[in-house]
């Protein structure tokens, strides 16, 4: 199909495009990437008066490491993303969630903002944001506001940004000697996944210390295990402390169904990740890598 | 706000200066085949899935379908049409001939013009790492093996002729 009429503005500055979001609110729609948008136009899922395409804006662009933090702009393309060194070296888990993210061409065009804003529960960038404890910045006329990962999504592609407000970058801390853990299911390679875990994992002398584990592709949201986390913080990550956090997947999951997988079957297959996530992290922390 | 908007553009095609005024909520393969005239990039989801309508745009692989025309200001846009009289990717266009890594013919020039990107960077790949790089076009004839073939061979020839082509 063909896109719904709407007005087209290419913004030339960061204050021109809250002016129009402060005037135009519900009624327009960010332009990044395009490629949730462009889709949802086209089959007049989404039919907003006003495109405000970003794509102008350099102040949103750049991955850049400063003081301990990532800055990852809200514009920086998912393949800038893939093949940024600052971002395999001190972000190694979102290094490895890339390749999962669609295709090539699609990687070429979409953006970490444009990902992040959108919050759909199977995307892989929130989910990694959310076990980063990344937090993101939102500016509207009113001025800038900062926002922890775990209180910007809200559920169903929905987030704490008001109406008014653009997703200027996010801010992501860099954790040195966590491990990180990245699995996914899809149907096809760089399609939506039907069951995901990002894990970020502190591993000292054998004793998972902490960890932050985020499920997506499960629930509305990502979401961060927390029973899953209780049953082997302070433990060595041994088949029986692992089937412990496996068996409390359902306190923390209660999985949406869909065509592509029921409820059951997500729920099952994140237990299936968990299980080959922990044991990955364990053996990557006590140096004895597994066979691929 | 409730009439057609449209925009002018200026922008570069397969090596040539156009300049069109387009409706803004035109896509840019809408403007290429319809306006253009150039019919070899296709359309078969519109939604971003299939990949039938890859193109070149800024030197990047891009889906046509998820662009506007009016995004494309400025850019330099190349169609199956401007990679196939470069002779960019004859040798592989020779190989699917040769493999039957084309049935209906349907998805072939998003199929050439997503290779093409991989052959851009002139090294050896696996299958795998094929298989990988095309996964965002769907083919629904060959059941992908041939074209994978055809592919890997173009690479393997390319590289024991010892040279970037491109």
């Amino acid at each position: 199909m063909k896109a719904p009429k709407f007005s087209y503005v290419r913004a030339v500055s960061l204050e021109q495009v809250l002016e129009l979001l402060e005037r135009y609110g519900e009624d327009a729609q960010i332009l990044a990437g395009g490629q949730s948008l462009m889709p949802a136009l086209n089959m007049r899922l989404s039919a907003p008066r006003l495109i405000i395409d970003i794509n102008g804006i350099a102040a949103l662009q750049g991955i850049a490491f400063k003081d301990g933090m990532v800055r990852i702009g809200a514009l920086a393309r998912h393949v800038e993303v893939a093949n940024s060194a600052i971002v395999h070296q001190h972000l190694p888990l979102i290094a490895a969630a890339m390749p999962h993210v669609a295709h090539v061409a699609v990687r070429n065009r979409g953006t970490f903002g444009g990902s992040i804003a959108l919050a759909d529960p199977a995307a892989e960038l929130p989910a990694c944001a959310l076990a980063l404890d990344a937090s993101f910045v939102l500016q509207s006329l009113a001025g800038r506001r900062e926002i922890a990962a775990s209180d910007f999504f809200k559920g169903f592609y929905a987030t704490a940004r008001l109406p008014n407000e653009l997703l200027i970058e996010a801010l992501i801390p860099v954790r040195q000697n966590w491990v990180p853990v990245f699995l996914e299911l899809a149907r096809r390679h760089g399609d939506f996944a039907i069951a995901g875990v990002a894990f970020q994992l502190f591993i000292e002398g054998g004793i998972l210390a902490d960890a932050r584990l985020a499920y997506f592709a499960s629930e509305a949201r990502p979401t961060l295990g927390r029973a899953s986390l209780a049953a082997i913080k302070g433990e060595r990550l041994d088949a029986t402390s692992i089937e412990a956090a496996v068996s409390a997947l359902p306190e923390d999951l209660a999985p949406m169904g869909s065509a592509a997988a029921s409820a059951k079957l997500r729920l099952y297959l994140q237990s299936v990740l968990t299980r080959r996530a922990l044991a990955q992290a364990q053996a990557a922390a006590t140096g004895h890598a597994r066979p691929p | 706000m409730n009439g057609e908007e449209s925009m002018p553009i200026r922008l570069t095609v397969n090596g040539e200066p156009v300049a069109h005024v387009v409706p803004v909520r035109q896509h840019l393969v809408d403007f290429l085949r319809s306006v253009l005239g150039l019919t070899g990039t296709h359309l078969g989801c519109e939604h971003g899935v299939c990949g039938a309508c890859s193109l070149r745009v800024d030197g990047v692989l891009v889906r046509g379908c998820l662009m506007l025309a009016v995004q494309a200001d400025g850019a330099d846009v190349v169609t199956i049409e401007g990679l196939d009289s470069t002779g960019e990717v004859a040798d592989l266009q020779q190989a699917f001939v040769e493999r039957n890594a084309l049935q209906c013919g349907f998805c072939t020039p998003g199929m050439l013009m997503a290779a093409a990107e991989l052959m851009r960077a002139g090294a050896r790949k696996t299958r795998a790492e094929i298989r990988a790089h095309l996964a965002g076009n769907f083919c629904r004839c060959t059941g992908y093996h041939a074209i994978v073939d055809a592919v890997f061979a173009t690479l393997e020839q390319r590289a024991s002729a010892g040279g970037n082509r491109v």
